[in-house]
């Protein structure tokens, strides 16, 4: 399974760093993205495009994850030599992770 | 019994650019008693700021005439009270020029207010202070610096509400802080009863983008279906004195709010959902619930607040060399191949004029240029070969682009639809500065 058939999720941006969302579209999806969807796997599956820390944070009431990536945008909005400055396109990209429910 | 008292509170823009009818319709037809324009980004003022040395009556929104030409009546028919940040770094000339387009449409009498005192540029100092981003010192930068805007609250906005103003025009004001202010005024709430202004502030965060909010920026097409995008609805917020709040659109708009597209709104650059930081408080959205109460219509509730850190984030605006990008696009069997060795032959180019770059990319667009990690095995029919580098000087950009065009005559065959682009790059980096040094000043032009 990917990410995208139980999520969806938007990037935001502030300096080198972007936020992405990842929020179940059903609720009672939460606890498996919880689980499963960790600082560290995002890190590794997004690899490179990352070059600083990954920081998760819960919001169980939105049933909710969101991500904050510090060096993600080549210098930051304003300097960046990337097509997608802003790294908007990064949640549709996030959401292709692959979700392994049997381990 | 009293009736409650409610204050509905209208998005008309989520950038400066940004459409304008939706806004409009919300004025003649959403019963608001304010609506917010928000149009500066992160770079805007900087920008702005080059204009105003230019010319010391510009440097303000570009569609500000269009903006206000259209509005104004409205607001005046429908007793609409308008706030913006289109002042950008001249918020005078913005309200002396919104004052002479009133009296052009035959609006007389309008209290027009300049809320301004966000240029600190004055105040930097160059020898102890450090960029957050970079942890330079902004003794390296010297007269390459144009800008510093201090992040300012509600305080200048709520001096021109109390005065009675009719429209107030801001330079640099938080974003949340434009919706947050009238509800300040109008409910007379405590400047630290902090669990109230962290609702006021998720109010903000909601409206600040307009559309988006509305399933703009929503739909994929597939799964998150939204319905009539041309015709996108922004939205209206209907809030109570104790921050209870609904977010919600003109009926025969398009687009819709549901929990869906309000959550993806909410956690909208956040960093850490329990401690949003704005000029006016630490607000938290960790406990926030929403429901849909009808079609909609989307009810908020939990949002809450902490104190202040008592600082204030200024953008610093400064000139930063230029950024040089040019294309070439190839088709049919082999495009990759032959895009690849463009590559090959744009370095050794590069390499042999000793062209300096700070940063350079090689992009394959179709293929790597949003991803670089993500490859799929479909072979490519078409794809464009995007070179983008960073340059100290304008004459290493420009040589830097001519080098890609000359594949037309000594590159790889067939490549064709060139493109050619040097842009000056105005970057912006953070700094910190006291709250209580940064002090609104309010200015009032009629009509």
């Amino acid at each position: 399974m990917k990410l995208k058939e139980i999520a969806h999720s938007r990037t935001g941006d502030k300096g080198d760093m972007v936020n992405i969302s990842v929020i179940a579209f059903d609720e009672k999806d939460y606890p498996i993205i919880q689980k499963k969807v960790t600082a560290e796997k995002v890190k590794l599956f997004l690899g490179e495009t990352i070059q600083g820390e990954i920081i998760r944070y819960e919001v169980a009431t939105l049933g909710a994850i969101n991500f904050v990536m510090y060096k993600a945008l080549r210098g930051g909005v304003t300097r960046s030599l990337r097509l997608d400055k802003h790294g908007k396109t990064l949640s549709s990209i996030l959401l292709e992770m692959p979700i392994n429910t049997n381990d | 019994m009293i009736p409650e008292k409610i204050i509905r509170i209208g998005s008309g823009a989520g950038y400066s650019g940004d459409r304008i009818e939706p806004a409009v319709d919300l004025i003649k037809e959403g019963n608001l008693d304010y609506i917010i324009f928000e149009c500066l980004a992160e770079r805007t003022i900087a920008l702005a700021q080059l204009q105003k040395m230019q010319d010391p009556e510009l440097g303000y929104d570009p569609l500000l005439e269009e903006r206000m030409k259209a509005c104004l009546a409205h607001c005046v028919s429908k007793k609409v009270k308008l706030i913006s940040n289109m002042g950008a770094a001249n918020p005078l000339a913005v309200a002396k020029k919104t004052a002479k387009i009133a009296q052009e449409l035959g609006l007389t009498n309008l209290k027009i207010a300049a809320v301004f005192g966000d240029d600190v540029m004055s105040m930097l100092d160059f020898s102890t202070q450090t960029f957050l981003e970079s942890g330079e010192s902004l003794s390296v930068l010297g007269n390459k610096i144009i800008s510093a805007n201090a992040y300012m609250g509600v305080e200048g906005i709520l001096i021109a509400l109390e005065e009675g103003a009719d429209i107030i025009l801001t330079g640099r004001v938080a974003d949340p802080s434009l919706f947050l202010a009238p509800l300040i005024h109008e409910f007379a709430w405590s400047m630290d009863d902090y669990p109230l202004l962290g609702k006021g502030t998720a109010l903000g965060h909601l409206m600040e983008c307009a559309g988006q909010v509305c399933g703009g920026y929503f739909a994929d097409g597939v799964k998150k279906q939204v319905s009539n995008l041309g015709n996108l609805g922004f939205p209206i917020a209907e809030i109570n004195n104790d921050g209870l709040f609904h977010i919600t659109k003109l009926k025969d708009s398009g687009g819709m709010v549901t929990t869906a597209t309000c959550k993806e709104q909410l956690l909208y650059e956040v960093h850490d959902p329990s401690a949003y930081l704005t000029p006016d408080v630490v607000a938290d959205f960790s406990n926030i619930t929403l429901k849909e109460i009808e079609k909609d219509k989307v009810e908020v509730y939990g949002a809450s607040g902490k104190a202040l850190t008592g600082k204030l984030k200024v953008s610093v605006g400064y000139h930063d060399g230029y950024m040089a990008d040019a294309q070439i696009s190839y088709g049919g069997s082999y495009a990759l191949e032959r895009a690849q060795l463009a590559i090959e032959i744009v370095k050794e180019r590069l390499r042999a004029k000793n062209l300096e770059v700070e940063d350079i990319l090689f992009d394959l667009i179709g293929i790597n240029s949003l991803f670089k990690e993500y490859t799929s095995d479909i072979y490519p029919q078409e794809l464009r070969l995007r070179i983008a580098a960073k340059t100290k000087t304008k004459e290493t950009a420009v040589k830097l682009v001519n080098e890609v065009e000359t594949l037309y005559t000594n590159g790889p065959a067939a490549g064709g639809g060139i493109s050619k682009l040097v842009t000056e790059v105005i970057a912006i980096q953070s700094i910190l500065i006291d709250k209580k040094k940064v002090v609104p000043k309010v200015e009032y032009f009629k009509s």
